[in-house]
């Protein structure tokens, strides 16, 4: 019996270990060889770099604009995703309070929406909002954190639906007889409540919008607005083939939110999990 | 259910709690996606001429567009290999990594990792595994699969897509799956085991038969993935070599705004909307009515 336990042991630890390899080999490679030049690149790319030489991230943070690049993505993220966190708090509170007739298919609509592929509004997207309405010259970051917001309502407002209902009324109602309003009684006590939903949300919301790049790439037309996916198709194009550019430039861009993982692993990893059971 | 004594005061709290969502929902999705219908019965020689009616030309001319449906059956072939692929290789490690071994989350936590990265990133990294890494390692070790440059290739490139997807996407099921796995009544296995079930038994018998609305999410979740990809194909092989490996998401936007045919481009998109709509509803319906209860 101990002999079996042992191999069946010893054969998962060497299935995950292969996949471990598998799943982490191109980190490996993007790390060694952002310290190399081409030669040694193009010599052997498993080679771990004769010295560590950051002189290229420098000179990619400065080709890319980085920085800039850095705060947009940053700036449109966080809006986006705070924004969608009150407002679908808001609307999921309200339709499970208020389940008229009206709210309740509203809130069917919104869960209908979900099979909507993105491509099949893109083109009517960008022909009323730009070649119409010409949003996306005038203000194309509003435009894009606006339709961020629209977009991500539906998930947002489900995931906080199936939890608010669990919450009991009486609370509520005890504040509102204290004398609180209903809007003091929703940010005083309802939201503080949601917090461990808000995380989930909020994960997978960071997730889609830092990443994204359609959207984004027919909206913001001006380089000063670009984020850090559309720089980095925009880099690749520029230097085509030169490695010794592309792969700094690769790491920098999945840098920050590798490090965000690194710091919040716990709690992404079970906000995914929280995510997919509701 | 919480209600107001005047109707004004009712009014302000619906407009302020639902009124700020509901207008940005509509002005994102509801509005684009009725006017996406007018415009397929539209005529238009450039986005900003003056829009004709024309009828069903449009999805005449989508019907008959065979490079649009190259890339649909094309797509087909890659959701067929990518649901089969990620949900077993993703099952496989969330089993792994559920069987009380110790270091279990360290390893949920490096397989996962790919799923931070966006598509197109991710392409461009692949795009460097396999137009610079593989071959090397071919050469040195003599194997000819390996020397030869994958993108460059129809066949080799379709799979270069699918393994790239594969990487992306099996953690995040693995996550899915974990969560399925952490539900399974102890018990129930327990029972089995006592039964005389082996590994194998319990694993097809109890686990899986228990896991299915785990995997009507998960196959749900690859469907529509991969029949939306884009960034992916977009990075890792640009729909090359000579457009062989062109889903229909990149053709839609190609049609669209390259060609500036936004009544074709639409009529496609609207198409592609009725097959997923379709096929993800059969996929919810028929796996619901597999499910067993514990």
């Amino acid at each position: 019996m101990a002999v079996r336990r042992l191999a069946s042991l010893s054969i998962t630890y060497a299935l995950l270990v292969v996949a471990f390899v598998c799943f982490t080999f191109p980190f490996f490679l993007l790390i060694v060889n952002s310290f190399k030049t081409n030669g040694d690149i193009l010599e052997n790319p498993f080679s771990i770099p004769k010295v560590l030489d950051f002189s290229r991230f420098s000179e990619v943070i400065e080709k890319m604009n980085f920085l800039v690049t850095f705060k947009n993505t940053f700036v449109i993220t966080t809006l986006s995703v705070i924004l969608i966190l009150i407002l679908s708090a808001m609307t999921a509170h309200y339709l499970v309070r208020n389940a008229t007739k009206f709210n309740q298919t509203f809130f069917a609509i919104l869960v209908a929406s979900m099979i909507i592929p993105f491509q099949s509004i893109m083109i009517p997207l960008i022909y009323i909002y730009g070649a119409k309405l010409n949003l996306i010259e005038t203000a194309p970051v509003t435009l894009l954190i606006a339709l961020y917001i629209g977009f991500g309502s539906a998930f947002s407002v489900f995931i906080y639906h199936g939890f608010i209902k669990s919450i009991p009324l009486e609370l509520e109602e005890a504040s509102l007889i204290d004398g609180c309003t209903r809007r003091q009684t929703f940010f005083k006590i309802v939201l503080p409540m949601l917090a461990p939903t808000s995380v989930t949300i909020a994960i997978l919301n960071v997730l889609w919008i830092w990443n994204d790049y359609l959207l984004p790439s027919l909206i913001l037309t001006k380089e000063q607005d670009f984020t850090m996916p559309i720089k980095m198709k925009v880099f690749n194009g520029t230097y085509m083939n030169d490695w010794q550019l592309l792969i700094p430039a690769i790491l920098l861009t999945i840098l920050p939110i590798l490090v965000a993982y690194l710091i919040g692993q716990r709690y992404i990893i079970r906000g995914v999990m929280q995510g997919a059971i509701k | 259910m919480i209600a107001e004594k005047s109707i004004i005061k009712r009014l302000g709290n619906q407009l302020f709690f639902t009124g700020p969502t509901m207008v940005l929902f509509t002005v994102a999705v509801l509005v684009p996606f009725a006017y996406g219908f007018y415009l397929t019965l539209m005529k238009m020689t450039s986005p900003v001429s003056p829009l004709e009616f024309s009828g069903i030309a449009n999805y005449r001319s989508a019907f008959n567009d065979p490079q649009f449906w190259d890339s649909m059956w094309l797509t087909v072939k890659y959701v067929g290999a990518t649901i089969v692929f990620v949900n077993v290789i993703g099952f496989a490690l969330a089993y792994l990594v559920t069987s009380g071994i110790r270091s279990q989350n360290f390893f949920r936590t490096a397989l996962f990792t790919p799923n931070l990265i966006g598509g197109l990133v991710l392409g461009y990294i692949w795009q460097f595994i396999f137009v610079q890494s593989l071959p090397m390692i071919g050469e040195k070790l003599g194997i000819e699969v390996l020397r030869l440059g994958w993108l460059g290739d129809e066949l080799l490139a379709f799979w270069a897509l699918v393994i790239v997807t594969i990487w992306q996407s099996a953690g995040y099921m693995m996550i899915i799956f974990i969560a399925g796995l952490i539900s399974v009544p102890r018990d129930i296995i327990e029972a089995s085991t006592i039964d005389g079930a082996n590994g194998w038994q319990r694993l097809v018998k109890m686990t899986l038969p228990l896991m299915i609305p785990s995997f009507v999410v998960t196959v749900f979740l690859t469907l529509k993935n991969a029949f939306m990809v884009y960034d992916i194909n977009f990075a890792l092989t640009e729909g090359g070599p000579y457009n062989s490996t062109m889903m229909v998401s990149m053709h839609v936007v190609q049609k669209a705004f390259l060609e500036v045919n936004y009544g074709v481009g639409q009529a496609e998109a609207i198409i592609l909307f009725v097959i997923v709509a379709v096929v993800t509803g059969l996929q919810v319906y028929f796996s619901k009515r597999m499910e067993v209860q514990a």
